[in-house]
């Protein structure tokens, strides 16, 4: 019997011949991401009672979440980061105005084909898009991975989506994230191991993988991955400069479940409050009014995301009375985001540029709402209160979405604009 | 880890989040347990932090703890007093933030049999919750995973693996 890919990673990471689902192993992880919860995790691990981390060299700090500080407190909380990566020659230290970790960690080489990666940020499935085992854990766990070098992972169940089809003009990898999470549901892939593959998977962009991959924690997965191929090669060509062994999933894998989707006829989507596997087709909530968009994120603030928007919004304004945020997901995506002239496309239709971040997803930072207001957002989580106010409501959808709703004031079809 | 544990239930659904258990705003203005504890369930339930009585168990549907990795949704409950959370199912890295925070978990149906207030039982040996309605069978956790949870959870089991303290 042929393995998956959790199954075949695992087992070489854990110096095994083979692993079962269920089986639990200590590995090593190639890299550990942390944000700005750095400053809490140090605390727990100096609370350990060791001095210097086991490997600074896979530690990977990028500080996104309330960046540039808001106040005081926040800003020596960044302090008590910068100290301790400095104190502990950790070299990927990333700080405020680099973007959001996810974005970030591949984009300076972090991320490869092979890899192990844990984050102690619930997106961090996000990095299998680059065919890595990436999976989020905690604080605790993120502060003794630190002091060991090491960390137990439960060997997962697998399921493999398989994604047929061409997708349809204004129809994005966004709309298919929520499609698949509205019919599998938010605990639809508890604790599983998620492979996309697929026709549609391999004519997708980097970017828009990335989308599948990041949205993963959404249908409760422990991590996604997605077959390197030469288009994961060229995006990795030139940032990660060391050798990597590929892994991909055996033909005669066994899988917990086999799910298709022919995308050929999808239309755009809406996650409704307040949860993300609420999804409807936008068709449905078209009319609804809002009082602020929002582009960005871990999940859409790429520059094909910017593009997306801009296409709609270029030489047109906003409605009066919506506020358009948008933030690029690092400085890398805002330079090209300048050169190619998306930036002043979307300023100039009324849109207001944040720096990279990821703030206003989480209500951490920038873009809150008062109660009874309405945002739709790229982003990838719309529970109750994320956003400020809880008397609030968080509409989730892709970037074409977004942007031909902040167009009109209203949630709008993006084929229709 | 006490092996039985008896406590009053406090009964909620499904998909129960980590925003609304410790909301997503607090998650870096606040850094002490015991303020942490002060906003646990606030979006959920206004009425438990002013109600909760050590020892108190919650009893809740499937997925409880999806969303953020953030531990605090972890730590607020465990300082406030809450004794254990059974849930039909959990969310993996809540699970995981339970073990390591040494908060004792277990996962079955016993929300079928119990209302708020009611008292349950939960015998980590046998595996099995006591509701008034019925016993419902939970698989024992894994024996490495069982160990961290026995030892206090993952700082003191590091702790006796490092040798340190």
């Amino acid at each position: 019997m042929g393995e998956t890919f959790a199954e075949k990673l695992l087992a070489r990471k854990a110096g095994l011949a083979g692993v079962v689902p269920g089986q639990i192993v200590v590995v090593q992880p190639d890299k550990l991401l942390t944000h700005d919860n750095t400053a809490a995790i140090s605390k727990k691990f100096y609370q350990i009672g060791v001095e210097r981390v086991a490997n600074p060299r896979i530690n990977v700090i990028v500080l996104d979440h309330v960046t540039p500080a808001a106040d005081e407190k926040y800003a020596t909380n960044h302090q008590v980061i910068r100290q301790f990566a400095a104190e502990q020659g950790i070299e990927a230290f990333y700080d405020v105005g680099e973007g959001i970790c996810h974005q970030v960690l591949p984009e300076k080489g972090h991320a490869w084909p092979g890899a192990l990666i844990v984050g102690s940020d619930s997106h961090t499935p996000t990095h299998g898009a680059f065919g890595a085992f990436a999976a989020g854990i905690g604080r605790t766990e993120a502060a003794a991975v630190m002091a060991t070098g090491n960390i137990w992972l439960r060997v997962p169940h697998s399921f493999r989506i398989v994604i047929r089809g061409a997708m349809p003009p204004r129809v994005t990898p966004k709309d298919l994230a929520l499609h698949i999470i509205g019919d599998l549901r938010a605990d639809g892939a508890d604790y599983r191991s998620v492979e996309f593959a697929g026709e549609t998977v391999r004519d997708m962009s980097v970017a828009g993988r990335m989308v599948l991959t990041n949205m993963v924690a959404e249908m409760g997965g422990k991590n996604g991955v997605i077959e390197p191929d030469d288009k994961t090669r060229a995006w990795l060509q030139g940032r990660v400069t060391h050798e990597y062994e590929e892994i991909h999933a055996d033909p005669d894998a066994s899988y917990e479940r086999v799910i298709e989707y022919n995308v050929s006829g999808l239309a755009p989507q809406v996650a409704k409050p307040h949860t993300v596997d609420n999804v409807v087709p936008v068709t449905e909530t078209a009319g609804i009014p809002i009082d602020q968009a929002l582009i960005g994120t871990c999940t859409n603030g790429r520059v094909e995301d910017l593009a997306a928007a801009a296409e709609i919004l270029r030489g047109r304004h906003i409605a009066p009375g919506v506020r358009l945020l948008v933030l690029p997901a690092s400085r890398e995506v805002l330079l090209q985001a300048v050169e190619q002239g998306l930036v002043s496309d979307l300023v100039a239709a009324g849109a207001t540029l944040l720096n990279p971040g990821c703030g206003p997803c989480l209500g951490a930072h920038q873009g809150c709402m008062a109660p009874g207001e309405t945002t739709i957002s790229t982003a990838n989580r719309n529970f109750k209160g994320r956003m400020g106010a809880k008397e609030a409501f968080i509409y989730l959808a892709s970037p074409a979405t977004v942007a031909a709703s902040a167009l009109t004031g209203a949630i709008t079809d993006p084929r229709e604009v | 880890m006490q092996s039985k544990i008896t406590g009053r239930v406090w009964k909620y659904g499904d998909d129960v989040n980590t925003d609304v258990i410790f909301p997503g705003k607090y998650t870096y203005s606040v850094s002490d347990p015991q303020e942490m504890a002060r906003h646990a369930l606030e979006d959920l339930d206004p009425t438990f932090v002013a109600n909760v009585q050590p020892g108190d168990v919650i009893v809740a549907g499937k997925n409880w703890g999806c969303g953020s990795s953030r531990e605090q949704a972890v730590t607020c409950l465990k300082e406030i007093g809450v004794g254990a959370i059974v849930a039909r199912s959990f969310a993996r890295i809540y699970f995981r933030n339970c073990i390591n925070q040494a908060l004792p978990i277990a996962a079955c149906d016993a929300v079928d049999g119990v209302e708020t207030g009611e008292e349950v039982t939960i015998d980590f040996a046998a595996g099995t919750v006591t509701t008034p309605r019925g016993t419902y069978t939970f698989p024992p956790l894994a024996p490495e995973v069982m160990e961290i949870l026995e030892t206090g959870g993952l700082i003191p089991y590091v702790q006796k693996q490092l040798g340190v303290k």
